[in-house]
């Protein structure tokens, strides 16, 4: 039994923040995978909710003119897994819809709640991470581009005032085009869990040189984070099995897990050096590198 | 001939088509619900309760406190009664308490109109307490000084020791070599899929019906009525169907309290609907053991010795108390009856959730350690797993030292033998020695267990059945055999069916249990249904033939003997012909106005006798040492439970026990704050059950022997698939990385401890990971 107080259906994007605008109070909800849990554990600010489930107009995968791949909001992980476009161009997008939840879940969660939901965990935000994700923010009258690494302020906190909703997540041609990336999920179980560690690698290969390398890790501290300073050590490097090596030794210096009973430090420490290698290795089959 | 074969399942229609009604489908519309107020320190008591606001909020009808419930402790186990005063179970519990034994603890209950509002009223519920240290380790728990957690126990539930076979001392004097190990397994939870869930109402002034989802209706009606003082006629417990209990519902757990309320409520309808949160904190769970073992084996890989000191962890109250530890530890007459075994068990209580009944009832715990211990025997004289335990484990005609009874069937060598064979022991031996340097290791485990087929001579064995022929010549059976959906009802009506001869479709089992009518029994539980109803169907069917038979004579004129059943006919034995069909005879039973009347049979019959079962698994793993985990490539378990009733429900209920197995060896384990007590994970996403996509396809297979103290020469399944995957996959960890754990689950956060210390965390290698 859910304590809910108001509950009402948006018919368009721009209802949706009126609706926001008039109930300061109110929250909204798409798939409601994270709203619902909240929900029903009591959680405050969750008894009166704003619908955006199924709004066509936020439920999109899209290629522009200038080959910018936009992803609506509201676009649920099923429909990322379907994609063509994402198939064909950031197979590591897939990697990372693949591994949420279990089928129920990737039916109705969308990735624009799984970012706005704020937690270092989520699937899809760590891609995101690695390939340089804009968001596009709408409220009445503005709209706003933010960079997904400024959009984490802490954990369970986004950039987003009071009206504004999500719309688009707008993945640029020269972060995408030529690279290949790899989504590295680890967690306890295959399915129905939250990473324990998720590990997201982007990068681009001429010559049997890495040159361009992007790395980005969930759960290795509060929001999710890129790992700048690795990434600056070894682009322009040529790839052998000792660079693997030097990633994962660096990787180290870059993050900042923490001790909870869900897992040590150590532990956590121990899978982010090995994934940084696993899914290098991963990007690097998909570059048509081999080692 | 209806056993042997895979019929569908009784209730298979029913289940899939959602039409199936469990206690939460047979909802009243006025029914109010009740919402526990628990305690949130481990150890201590309520120093002030305030209750006022909470009685005061809108829809709340009432709110009782320890103060308000009788003060008469009751036992909850689900054991027969037991006419020996000194095999009773501990009597420790009260509806609610002020004394705290466990983060947890009921304190008092709200009963409000819904859900939401005894939510609400739970939160404007003020305590005061005086807290006392938690209790949680063993050495803590046994200090002299400790706190009593009951009074009057020195924290000890119960304690006893046996031994079997020459003296231990100079048993052990003939080894060659002695092996010591110390073994710990974790607290798991059943996750049955239906959560605890019980109403109660009147339904006259006197009268008190409980409708829940229960294991044992018939001893929850005692239970009960010892629980509150009241006379057992005036209880009346319904079951309808109920979606798994693992042991967790052989306990009395929500029961007493839903008929206390009703009965201060004027016997409205209360109903008490745990979430899955107060499920896996509030009722029952697999008790943790400690285990130190002492091995003596001779060169020749004989096992002259054994010696096992074990703990049992009971929590805050005793449940099923000792009778865990005391019923696990008796396995190993029947398993290696040929080893000087002595043995020494307590149990104790600590401030942690309550540890009960759980699938196979201790064994888990101790053949755990026992198979860990036999690998590592093994190990020690450089024998093969397999040649070592072919050569000390029990066969046909043995004597289980114990129990002072001979092995009558036994087909542990063969269930050894074939899977082997599936495994591919010999040659995966030899290849996997490329496999034990790198990152990525291979290795195989195997591990054996007996188990019984109920508790006799431990508790009574008893079991009832009625059977009625209907006016339409098919039968409607009744027993107090409870189906819980491990698929007992659908066994009785093929064991029915075998000796009526009659089509397994004109054989109904009443599913829904009533202790008003249903025929008396104890229940499931100890893997005893199919084994102790046997014997009761067999009579009961045979009975209700000669009735049959008997009228079709009186009706044809012929001797008794000249006639018999076929395929739902009568027929003339020496002729073959068809006399008449059941239809024919039916209607005259019952509407000649002079001869016959309704044909019945009702038995009851007790059982002196407990057939040993055995099995084994096998696996094939790979482990992935920098990213601590273990992938199992394959597993068989193989079973000897004597004549399979229906090979597709007991392949089902193998699968089952393996993958409960396996989640118990890889990541089960409820994470307790040792300091204070509070559970971590009392939920689905933290408590990392496994899915589907996490285990590899469950292989399965048989030995089948003939029981001859069965009535169609089954013996028991229920439990004993999920004792040994993870021995087994522990000796295969160890097989594929030399290192031993000797702690359960192998989780990734255990293996990467264990790694660590182990010097192999940083195995650089080319595998390709
Ligand atoms: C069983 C289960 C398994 C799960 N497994 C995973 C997993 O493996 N990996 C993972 O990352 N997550 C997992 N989750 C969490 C959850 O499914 C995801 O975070 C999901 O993407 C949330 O999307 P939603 O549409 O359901 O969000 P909702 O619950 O509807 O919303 C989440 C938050 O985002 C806000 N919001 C939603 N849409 C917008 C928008 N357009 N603009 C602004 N704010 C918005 C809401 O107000 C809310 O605060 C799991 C959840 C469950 C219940």
């Amino acid at each position: 039994m859910f304590d809910l107080k108001k509950h009402i259906k948006a018919t368009c994007l721009d209802d949706a923040i009126a609706l926001l605008i008039e109930n300061p109070n109110a929250r909204l909800i798409a798939g409601g995978t994270d709203v619902l849990i909240k929900l029903r554990h009591g959680k405050k600010g969750y008894s009166e909710l704003i619908d955006i489930n199924g709004l066509e107009e936020l439920r999109f995968i899209k290629q522009d003119k200038q080959n910018n791949i936009l992803i609506g909001s509201g676009t649920v992980f099923s429909d990322i897994i379907q994609s063509d476009i994402i198939k064909k161009h950031i197979p590591m997008l897939s990697d990372a819809a693949q591994s949420v939840g279990g089928p129920q879940i990737r039916n109705v969660a969308t990735i624009g709640g799984n970012i706005c939901n704020g937690v270092t965990s989520a699937d899809s935000a760590s891609s995101l991470f690695s390939l340089n994700a804009v968001l596009v923010v709408k409220t009445q009258g503005a709209i706003r581009e933010i960079p997904i690494s400024d959009f984490y302020l802490g954990p369970g906190k986004v950039d987003l005032k009071k009206g504004e909703i999500l719309t688009t997540i707008i993945i640029r041609p020269d972060d995408y085009m030529g690279s290949f990336g790899y989504y590295y999920k680890y967690a306890m179980r295959n399915a129905m869990d939250i990473a324990t560690i998720g590990c997201a690698v982007c990068l681009k290969v001429k010559h049997h040189i890495l040159a361009d390398f992007r790395i980005a890790y969930g759960v290795a501290g509060p929001v999710p984070i890129r790992c700048l300073k690795t990434e600056k050590s070894v682009t322009n490097k040529k790839i052998t099995l000792k660079l693997l090596d030097d990633i994962s030794r660096f990787v180290a210096h870059d993050v900042s897990p923490r001790t909870s009973w869900r897992a040590t430090k150590e532990f956590r420490m121990n899978i982010i050096c090995e994934l940084s290698k696993r899914a290098t290795k991963k990007a690097l089959n998909r570059a048509g590198e081999g080692l | 001939m209806a056993v042997g074969k895979s019929v569908n399942r009784m209730d298979a229609v029913a289940k899939v088509t959602g039409r199936a009604e469990y206690t939460q489908d047979l909802y009243k519309p006025d029914m109010l619900v009740a919402r526990y107020f628990r305690s949130t320190i481990a150890h201590g008591k309520v120093t002030l309760i305030n209750v006022e606001k909470a009685k005061n909020l809108k829809g709340v009808e009432a709110v009782f406190t320890y103060e308000d419930v009788p003060e008469n402790k009751f036992a909850t186990a689900g054991h027969p009664f037991s006419l020996d005063p000194g095999h009773k179970d501990v009597e420790d519990r009260l509806l609610l308490s002020q004394d705290i034994r466990f983060m947890g603890d009921e304190i008092a209950i709200v009963v409000a109109h819904d859900e939401i509002i005894a939510n609400k009223a739970l939160k404007l519920i003020h305590v005061s307490y005086k807290e006392y240290k938690p209790l949680t380790f063993p050495e803590d728990i046994l200090k002299k000084d400790a706190r009593q957690i009951h009074k009057g126990s020195s924290n000890i539930v119960g304690e006893h020791e046996y031994a079997f076979g020459d003296d231990i001392k100079e048993a052990f004097k003939k080894a060659d070599v002695v092996v010591q190990g110390k073994f710990k397994t974790a607290m798991v939870q059943h996750c049955h899929l239906e959560n605890h869930i019980s109403y109660a109402y009147m339904d006259d002034l006197d009268r008190i019906v409980i409708v829940s989802s229960t294991q044992i209706p018939h001893i929850v009606r005692r239970l009960v009525s010892e629980a509150l003082n009241m006379p057992l006629n005036r209880i009346r417990i319904l079951k309808p169907f109920v979606g798994g209990g693992f042991g967790n519902k052989q306990d009395m757990v929500l029961e007493p309290m839903v008929a206390f309320l009703t009965l201060k409520l004027d016997g409205r309808p209360v109903q008490i609907n745990l979430s899955r949160e107060e499920c896996m904190l509030g009722t029952r769970n697999r008790h943790p053991f400690f285990i130190d073992v002492k091995t003596g084996i001779k060169k020749d890989g004989t096992i002259v010795a054994r010696q096992m000191d074990a703990i049992s962890i009971t929590g805050a109250y005793a449940s099923h108390g000792h009778a865990i530890i005391s019923a696990g530890g008796s396995k190993q007459s029947s398993l290696y009856p040929h080893v000087a075994t002595q043995f020494h068990a307590r149990t104790l209580y600590a401030n942690i959730p309550v540890a009960g009944a759980m699938r196979a009832y201790g064994s888990p715990q101790i053949l755990y350690a026992v198979e860990c211990a036999t690998e590592d025997a093994a190990r020690k004289i450089g024998m093969d797993s397999v040649e070592f335990r072919l050569k000390n484990i029990a066969r046909q005609g043995d004597m289980n030292l114990l129990s002072g009874k001979r092995i009558l069937s036994c087909g542990l060598t063969e269930c050894l033998v074939k899977g082997k064979k599936f495994i591919n022991w010999d040659s995966k031996v030899k290849e996997y020695k490329k496999y034990k340097t790198g990152p990525v290791r291979r290795g195989l485990g195997v591990a054996c267990f007996s188990y019984a087929s109920g508790t006799y001579p431990v508790c009574v064995e008893v079991a009832g059945v009625r059977i009625v022929l209907n006016q339409d010549g098919t039968v409607h059976v009744m027993v107090g055999a409870t189906e819980i959906g491990q698929g007992s009802d659908t066994v009785v009506a093929q064991m029915v069916a075998q000796t009526l001869c009659l089509p397994y479709e004109h054989v109904m089992v009443v599913q829904a249990q009533d202790t008003d009518v249903s025929p008396f029994d104890t229940g499931a539980y100890a893997s005893r249904q199919a084994y102790v109803v046997s014997n009761a169907v067999f009579k009961a069917a045979s009975d209700l033939k000669d009735k049959i038979l008997g009228h079709a004579g009186l009706m044809t004129q012929r001797q008794r003997k000249d006639l018999d059943i076929h395929n739902a006919k009568i027929i003339d034995v020496y002729t073959n012909e068809n006399v008449m069909d059941m239809k024919t005879l039916a209607v005259d039973s019952f509407y000649h106005k002079e001869r016959g009347g309704q044909l019945t049979s009702e038995i009851s019959h007790k059982t002196t006798t407990n057939a040993p079962v055995f099995g084994c698994t096998f696996v094939d793993i790979e482990v992935d040492i920098p990213l601590c985990k273990i992938k199992i490539n394959q597993i068989i378990n193989v079973h000897d439970s004597g004549v399979i009733l229906n090979p597709v429900q007991a392949g089902g209920q193998v699968h089952g026990g393996v993958f409960m197995g396996m989640g118990a060896a890889l990541l089960e384990e409820m994470m307790i704050d040792t300091k204070t007590g509070r559970v971590y994970n009392n939920n689905l996403l933290d408590y990392k059950f496994p899915t589907f996509v996490d285990l590899p396809q469950i292989h399965h297979d048989f030995v089948e022997t003939k029981e001859p103290t069965s009535g169609y020469g089954n013996k028991s399944l229920g439990e004993p698939p999920v004792i040994t995957p993870p021995p087994a996959i522990r000796n295969a960890v160890l097989d594929a990385t030399g290192v031993c754990i000797n702690a359960l689950p192998l989780s990734p956060h255990h293996l990467f401890t264990s790694f660590k210390k182990g010097g192999i965390l940083d195995s650089k290698g080319d595998a390709d990971v």
